[in-house]
């Protein structure tokens, strides 16, 4: 940020003592557009993921409002806009009334240190991935809020689910994060993705098998920590109505959902930034893409399909998969992803050691791995394309008049 | 004392007293719990029956005998078909009347039908209280072709109505049988693999199952199971079979029994996919029914006022949700003088407060699911 102030004051031709103005404007400006960013991306992956889920349900989705329904989501945000606030009498009204926005915060704080593109970023702070750990803490504190001052047997159990769920699941997370931050040196997202290279084999998700390993440790204990299915007991519907948001109504409880499709944004982004090289284009070195406004925003492009990749991921497992028990929830946790995260970090730092030793060792497993992961792809691809064939869609609902 | 009172009373410090229901999403209509709960482990869970009590038998007493088919598609509306073929087996029974071949083929047909609708809900429903949305809305579009099927044949989707005192109300036409053949090319190979390979063999619903709610085969008898849930626990008792009815002895079919496929024998598991083997069987006597149907009438010679003489009977199918049964006691004259209904459900929701001591909130809900049960069969 600091960065882009000093071009734009070099740009204007200001003079120096304008910089603290323009700093403040431009942090302004940017938490607008992290905002409006963050609630475009809830709201259109919302009306994206009823799309999706119809799909593989074999029905249609909202489809009404707009091209396709795609307005569905606007439609709904004034519906609960519109909505009676109701806070029921036994509540403690004071907790209940800001525990939505303490997780929709929570949720948004991250974006601070989400890099968009090279130099468009909210504050590229040296303890990047320690302040996205450290403030998606405020998420569990809201919803413990909720839960708790809901004064409701069901909002209690699923907010404690949810806290208990949470911490757990932010150990193998941040653990699994440092298996990158060994090779690149760094807490910060920028200097993490600038010391990836552009092509996919410099990627650090190929840097060395246990990144590789702690890449899908990261998802799944992401997942986890953001609530989503098959993690998703906090608001198990079947289970426990609505768990911590039960009691809530109108504008209060979508803000909730907000922040749980803006996390899924914070999932893919964070994921993208470490392990899929964030905003790099391949051949294209640093310098020359933050000189270039074009490059920048191909940059914002490519970090954002990298990104939505991720989210389609999330959203299909969701429509896929049933539901763990609480038990099982934590034996993952404490059992497989802890120990499995904490040897990855071991192995990483071995083989970041050996590759200072001999730097060929280096090329030859990320282009393996490289490989590797394409045959992966490639079986994979191949099921789905075996399934397509032999399963095909035979919804021929016309043949009944 | 009402019943929050005496669990108040027993209730512990560190125990929560949680009301499940009557309005819950997972307890299938509107049945009552009163959890007992350590946290997330329940210590009891009491079932509260009779908030969907209609007094149907009582209607049976002030209805004339043919009136009251259309009351017993209320029973059970998943598996209406069953429900009207107990009662009016009971009245033939009674009046001694001799049913055409022709309508107890499509008696069978209709039946079967309808017991692979019933269990499309009933595994959907139980995956979707796991967490599974897809599979629930998988089964809703099988069953709306059944559905249109049934429309077809009868006229209604759900409460049919269909079957007569001496037959059926229509017949069918080489129409509906060819769409009952095209529904069974699309659902037998195809459909029950997919659906397994989407959520049966699913690892996580595996974990969720096994070993949740294991009931003996000793203690099935001991809670009066039966159908799908007696025979998951291993007992191999099936009424088609074992007090054959209607035509069911001309077909080949199998008796699926739970084996412990997963877990133990008698877990929520079994009882899953003894309902998904169910209907490939049912599947199987379809296809048997429609190739082998035979021509004549499809109502035999009845009286136009239906007056059984004095006497009782007892007559019992095989349900969906196992031995349904109607026990009929008649006076001469033209209402039933007592009209007892035996529904499988019922004896179920003393073997969910059994088996819910000391495991999960979370394995109550699939409890509950694998047990099939459905609220209007309990109150009647």
């Amino acid at each position: 940020m600091l960065e882009l102030s000093d071009r734009i004051i070099e740009y204007f031709g200001l003079s120096h003592q304008y910089s603290l103005i323009v700093i403040v404007v431009l942090f302004f400006v940017y938490g607008l557009f992290a905002l409006t960013f963050g609630s475009l991306f809830a709201g259109i992956t919302s009306w994206y993921e009823r799309r999706i889920a119809g799909r593989m349900q074999s029905r249609i989705g909202p489809n009404r409002v707009g091209y396709q329904g795609f307005w569905q989501w606007l439609a709904d945000g004034l519906k609960c806009w519109f909505k009676e606030d109701i806070i029921p009498r036994d509540t403690d009204s004071l907790l209940f009334r800001i525990a939505p926005y303490l997780v929709f915060t929570g949720v948004l704080c991250t974006f601070v240190v989400i890099p968009f593109s090279p130099s468009v970023v909210g504050s590229d702070m040296n303890v990047g991935i320690v302040y996205i750990i450290a403030i998606t803490a405020l998420v569990v504190a809201g919803i413990l809020m909720a839960g708790w001052s809901s004064n409701s047997k069901w909002t209690l159990l699923g907010g404690i689910r949810s806290t208990a769920q949470m911490i757990s699941y932010e150990i193998p997370v941040a653990l699994s994060l440092i298996v990158v931050i060994i090779p690149a040196g760094t807490l910060s997202l920028q200097k993490i993705i600038i010391s990836q290279g552009g092509a996919p084999y410099n990627w650090y998700i190929f840097h060395n098998p246990a990144a590789f390993v702690a890449f899908f440790v990261y998802f799944i204990a992401a997942l986890a920590e953001g609530n989503r299915t098959p993690f998703d007991l906090p608001e198990a519907e079947s289970e426990l109505v609505a768990g911590y948001n039960t009691e809530y109504s109108g504008m209060r409880f979508l803000f909730f959902l907000f922040a749980e499709w803006m996390n899924l944004y914070v999932i893919g982004g964070i994921a993208t930034a470490l392990f899929l090289g964030g905003w790099r284009i391949p051949g294209v070195s640093y310098e020359v893409q933050s000189a270039s406004i074009w490059l920048e925003f191909l940059g914002f492009i490519i970090y954002l399909i990298k990104a939505l990749i991720l989210v389609n991921v999330i959203i299909w497992l969701r429509w896929t998969l049933p539901r763990l028990r609480i038990d099982q929830l934590m034996i993952m946790c404490y059992k497989y992803l802890l120990p499995i995260s904490i040897l990855l970090i071991v192995i990483s730092i071995i083989f970041t050691i050996l590759y200072e030793l001999f730097p060929l060792l280096g090329v030859v497993v990320r282009v393996l791995l490289f490989l590797t992961s394409l045959l992966i792809l490639g079986y994979f691809s191949y099921r789905v394309y075996y399934n397509i064939k032999n399963f095909p869609d035979k919804v021929y609902l016309k043949w009944m008049i | 004392m009402t019943l929050e009172e005496r669990l108040n009373a027993v209730k512990r410090d560190n125990e929560i007293l949680l009301n499940m229901g009557p309005q819950h999403p997972s307890t299938h209509g509107v049945i009552r719990f009163i959890v007992r709960s350590d946290g997330e482990i329940m210590v009891e869970a009491l079932p509260v029956v009779g908030y969907l009590h209609r007094g149907i038998e009582k209607l049976a007493e002030m209805t004339p005998y043919a009136g009251f088919i259309p009351y017993t598609d209320r029973v059970d509306y998943l598996a209406a078909m069953f429900c009207n073929h107990a009662f009016v087996m009971g009245v033939e029974r009674l009046l001694g009347i001799e049913v055409p071949r022709r309508a107890e083929y499509l008696r069978v047909i209709a039946s079967e039908l309808n017991r692979i609708a019933s269990h499309l809900i009933s595994l959907g429903s139980m995956a979707m209280d796991i967490g599974a949305f897809t599979p629930f809305l998988h089964g809703i579009r099988e069953r709306e072709l059944i559905n249109d099927i049934t429309e077809m044949l009868c006229g209604a989707r759900l409460t049919y109505n269909y079957m007569r005192i001496g037959g059926v109300s229509n017949d069918i036409n080489d129409k509906i049988l060819k769409k009952i053949s095209d529904f069974l090319d699309r659902f037998l190979p195809g459909f029950i693999e997919e659906f397994n390979r989407l959520i049966t063999y699913n690892e996580i619903l595996v974990k969720r199952c096994v070993n949740i709610g294991t009931i003996s085969s000793e203690e099935a008898i001991n809670f009066g199971l039966v159908g799908p849930n007696l025979r998951a626990s291993g007992v191999k008792w099936d009424l088609r079979k074992n007090m054959p009815y209607s035509v069911y002895p001309e077909f080949k079919f199998e008796v699926p029994v739970g084996e412990g496929f997963r877990g133990s024998v008698g877990d929520s598991y079994d009882r899953f996919v003894v309902r998904v083997k169910e209907m490939e069987e049912s599947a199987k006597i379809i296809r048997q029914a429609i190739s082998s149907i035979p021509d004549g009438e499809i109502m035999a010679k009845v009286p136009k006022r239906i007056k059984p003489p004095a006497g009782e009977v007892y007559s019992a199918v095989e349900s969906a949700r196992g031995e349904l049964g109607y026990h009929i006691i008649s006076d001469g004259l033209e209402n039933p003088y007592r009209c007892k209904i035996r529904t499988g459900s019922f004896s179920a929701m003393k073997a969910i407060h059994i088996k819910s001591q000391g495991c999960f909130i979370a394995d109550l809900v699939v409890l509950i699911a694998s047990m099939d049960i459905v609220a209007p069969e309990i109150d009647r």
